[in-house]
């Protein structure tokens, strides 16, 4: 026992009563070493994503699931070998879940309780839990009944939950999806009703949904598809080349610490005014766009080449038209809130709301995508910092907004915890020189970083 | 000028429209705050009387005390994602109220917790490895009421206003109450949530309590979250003015502020042990994990407003101000961590080697004598018990 002991970790219930879980991502490979409440892995159940930490100190000598893998509570799904010198972890006594050389398949509910009875289907159906009722579920696994003949004293066992997993043709019903899944379909656009189910009583899973997507998706080679540049894909890649090879590019950066305008956001959001609007950062960095525009109207401009002969001209805009690059199903697409410029934060609040539920569904019509000035591209949305947009074809600048996200900061010569996002300034050179991007830029900035600067515009 | 049932109302002014807005975003102008998130003193002539004799060694326990039920909440919340536990119900952020409230306590007065006074707990002089059977679904609570003056953790939201009100007219009909003199004389506190002022027991307790003046502190922890339910779903005044309606002091706390909850705490004790009470206390707060162990936050709820309450952390405040007030060394903080580990290897420790009860527990623990109905349950239930495999 001195050293090489192996220790399995069982899938625990992390919440009162659930029966299964599935795997996320493991956070550890065979080889690595661990330390106590280390995180090893990421799981989804019906109720929450969560991650485990690790109950033991060692090695991690195997991994039982893989992700995608959905694994009843009570399966073993890492083994760590502890035991080396100096292991804090060695002398501690073995915790009831760890079924030394148990099977890999379902175990016994109970035996993951170390005998506790919260989490228990009781006789009603429903498991008692500390905060109220969840339902039961027919596939919690329980110990087996000691067949005996004769009479029982004991009260009848519960109706014993099982349900038989064949088909259900009820198929007008609603359909049987963990909320998980139903959100993963609702982005796949998969319909629910139109799936079988291969998980438990018919329930659709994870890898059903998937599934489905993937095969509405193409015929199907193996390793690799053609999809045929069409419509929007045709467009937008003609568009960027365009955009790329005529107008000279310049990026600048800026990071923001945008905590006063969150902060901002966190009043506004609890007056009855803004309750009904999304109040995103998208929706200040446009107002911010909007006010710094007066300050350098270049920015509002576009190039035109002079036609036989003609000069070359600047056209500069009275009001912003401005884009916004939305992610729709088809791909991407500029919708423009007309005239801006004229609009409160409420008023293109609500234009965002619209635009962007309309580019989702797929229905903006062809007017609202044409005679932009301004472009704005929201790459935090996606997690990302920052990216050096191309311009929209016949617009001088675009903006890109980054992850809004807590970031080390220095204020006041101490390093503090603020919210910073970062914004990047992408440039037709032919309009806009170095000063006018710049100020532009550092403008945009000094409004997210001190809200209160719009009353000086 | 409006009109209400023929009566004019004036029409709230831009000012008092704003101060209310405050009030549920920020903790508002009425915000006792002794200590500012940066660590700074703030003055308060009302309630600096009342921590003036926490010097340099006393605010250093106030430190230790938070680190350590921090330390303990978080190696409990690991147990539980490690099959230990059935559920924990997190107190990460809310130390301050709580180790505020629990150290402005004398031992002769009593405490009615809900189920997330871990801290509390442990100025009652509870070993965290108490807590551990309830949430293992070992025992009911193993702690003695009467001799650590602290009840068995609440489950049903808003019940313990209730017992603590009947608790408190106790302590009113007993003499204990009401001679001026804070040193004999005795109160009770009870802890619940903001969801919890919206049951129908905490308006019960309130109004009971204000009509017999019973000596109780109502610590209402406002971490501005019911699970799921925010606290624009419970009230539209700030909480803490509520207690006007009953007819008795309320005060709005920062809660993650620990000098400030033990003054005012202190303070409302006083006014209950001398014949004042009730007393509300809002301490204004926010839950920084999940409800329990089997909620998910990120479900209703923006990480933005997390990381907002971060900047607010109630361990950091003290320790920024003891490094710049009183130039407190790295040593001690170091201690402070390696004494926090060492307890939470302790209850690890523990945890792993509770004993499995027997099925007849649930049957002997309960009540304090038999009768024949509970005894034929019991026998029923190990007769079907013993009908299973092992
Ligand atoms: C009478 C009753 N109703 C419902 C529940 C389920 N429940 C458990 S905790 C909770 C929310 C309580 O919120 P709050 O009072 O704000 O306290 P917190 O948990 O935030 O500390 C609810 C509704 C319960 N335990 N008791």
């Amino acid at each position: 026992m001195v050293s090489g002991m192996r220790q399995t970790f069982a899938l625990p219930d992390v919440g009162e009563g659930l029966t299964e879980a599935e795997i996320l991502a493991w956070q550890v490979s065979v080889g690595d070493t661990v330390s106590v409440n280390q995180i090893i892995v990421e799981i989804e159940t019906a109720k929450a994503a969560v991650e485990l930490p690790s109950p033991y100190a060692g090695t991690v000598a195997e991994l039982f699931a893989s992700p995608g893998q959905t694994v009843a509570v009570g399966t073993p799904i890492i083994v760590i070998s502890t035991g080396v010198e100096g292991d804090p972890e060695r002398s501690d006594p073995a915790p009831p879940t760890a079924e030394a050389g148990a099977e890999p398949t379902a175990q016994p509910h109970d035996t993951a309780e170390g005998g506790t009875k919260i989490g228990e289907v009781g006789p009603d159906g429903r498991i008692a839990t500390l905060v109220g009722y969840v339902s039961g579920s027919g596939t919690v696994v329980r110990r087996r009944r000691v067949h005996r003949a004769g009479p029982l004293t004991a009260p009848p066992p519960p109706t014993p939950p099982t349900v038989p997993a064949a088909e259900s043709p009820v198929r007008d019903a609603v359909p049987l999806a963990k909320p998980p899944v139903r959100k993963l379909a609702k982005e796949l656009g998969v319909d629910l009703r139109a799936l079988a189910g291969s998980g438990p009583r018919g329930a659709i899973t994870r890898d059903d949904v998937h599934a489905s997507a993937r095969s509405a998706a193409v015929g199907g080679t193996t390793g690799q598809r053609r999809v045929p540049v069409r419509s929007l894909r045709k467009a937008t890649a003609a568009a960027m080349v365009s955009s790329a090879f005529t107008a000279p590019h310049v990026t600048e950066f800026l990071a923001v610490d945008v905590t006063p305008m969150m902060e901002l956001r966190e009043r506004l959001r609890t007056t009855r005014e803004f309750r009904e609007v999304k109040l995103s950062p998208l929706v200040f960095t446009a107002k911010a766009v909007c006010l710094a525009i007066r300050r350098t109207p270049e920015v509002n401009a576009s190039w035109r080449d002079g036609s036989a002969g003609e000069d070359a001209e600047i056209v500069f805009y009275d009001r912003v038209q401005l884009g916004i690059a939305a992610a729709t199903p088809r791909g991407l697409i500029v919708p423009k809130i007309r005239d801006a410029d004229t609009l409160s934060l409420r008023e293109l609040a609500e234009a965002l709301g619209e635009l962007t539920a309309t580019a989702r569904a797929g229905i903006t019509p062809p007017a609202d995508l044409v005679g932009g000035t301004f472009t704005i591209t929201n790459v935090g949305v996606f997690g990302v910092d920052t990216g050096t947009p191309i311009l929209n074809p016949g617009e001088s600048a675009i903006l890109a907004l980054g992850a809004v996200k807590p970031a080390p900061w220095v204020v006041d010569g101490q390093l503090a915890v603020r919210t910073v996002c970062q914004l990047a300034l992408s440039f037709d050179h032919r309009v806009v020189d170095g000063e006018q991007g710049s100020r532009f830029l550092a403008d945009v900035a000094a409004l997210l970083a001190d809200p209160g600067l719009a009353l000086s515009y | 000028m409006a009109s209400f049932l023929g009566f004019a109302e004036p029409e709230p002014t831009p000012q008092q429209v704003i101060a209310g807005l405050r009030a549920t975003a920020e903790g508002g102008e009425d915000l006792v705050q002794l200590l500012s998130p940066e660590g700074e003193r703030v003055t308060d002539s009302r309630f600096e009387p009342w921590v003036a004799d926490v010097d340099v060694d006393r605010l250093r326990a106030l430190y230790r005390d938070m680190v350590l039920v921090r330390r303990a909440d978080r190696e409990a919340n690991a147990l539980q994602r490690q099959g230990q536990l059935s559920i924990w119900v997190p107190l990460l952020g809310q130390e301050a109220a709580q180790i505020g409230a629990g150290r402005a306590l004398m031992p002769q007065d009593m405490a009615f917790p809900s189920y997330r006074e871990h801290g509390v707990a442990w100025c009652r002089g509870i070993d965290p490895t108490e807590l551990l059977g309830i949430f293992r679904g070992t025992d009911h609570g193993s702690w003695d009421p009467h001799a650590t003056r602290f009840h068995l953790y609440t489950i049903v939201i808003g019940n313990q206003c209730l017992n603590a009100t009947g608790y408190a007219m106790g302590q009113r009909f007993d003499g204990r109450v009401g001679d001026g003199e804070g040193e004999t004389g005795e109160a009770t506190i009870c802890f619940f949530g903001d969801g919890a002022t919206s049951q129908g027991d905490v308006h019960e307790g309130f109004v009971w309590s204000a009509v017999y003046d019973a000596p109780v502190v109502f610590f209402c922890q406002n971490n501005q979250w019911a699970i799921s339910e925010p606290l624009e779903r419970q009230t539209r005044v700030p909480l803490y003015q509520r207690a006007r309606g009953y007819g008795f002091l309320g005060v709005r706390v920062d809660g993650n502020d620990v000098l400030a909850t033990l003054a005012v705490t202190r303070w409302a004790l006083q006014e209950c042990r001398t014949g004042n009470g009730p007393v509300l206390i809002e301490a204004f707060t926010y839950r920084m994990d999940a409800h329990t162990t089997s909620d998910d936050p990120s479900r209703y709820r923006l990480a933005e407003e997390l990381e907002l309450w971060k900047l607010k952390d109630p361990i950091e405040r003290v320790r920024v101000n003891l490094v710049r007030t009183h130039g407190e060394s790295q040593e001690f903080f170091d201690e402070v961590a390696a004494e926090s580990d060492t307890l939470a290897a302790r209850l690890r420790a523990h945890c792993l080697a509770m004993p499995k009860p027997k099925p007849e527990r649930i049957f002997s623990e309960v009540y304090a004598q038999s009768s024949p109905l509970l005894d034929a349950q019991r026998d029923e239930y190990l007769a079907y018990h013993s009908s299973f495999e092992e």
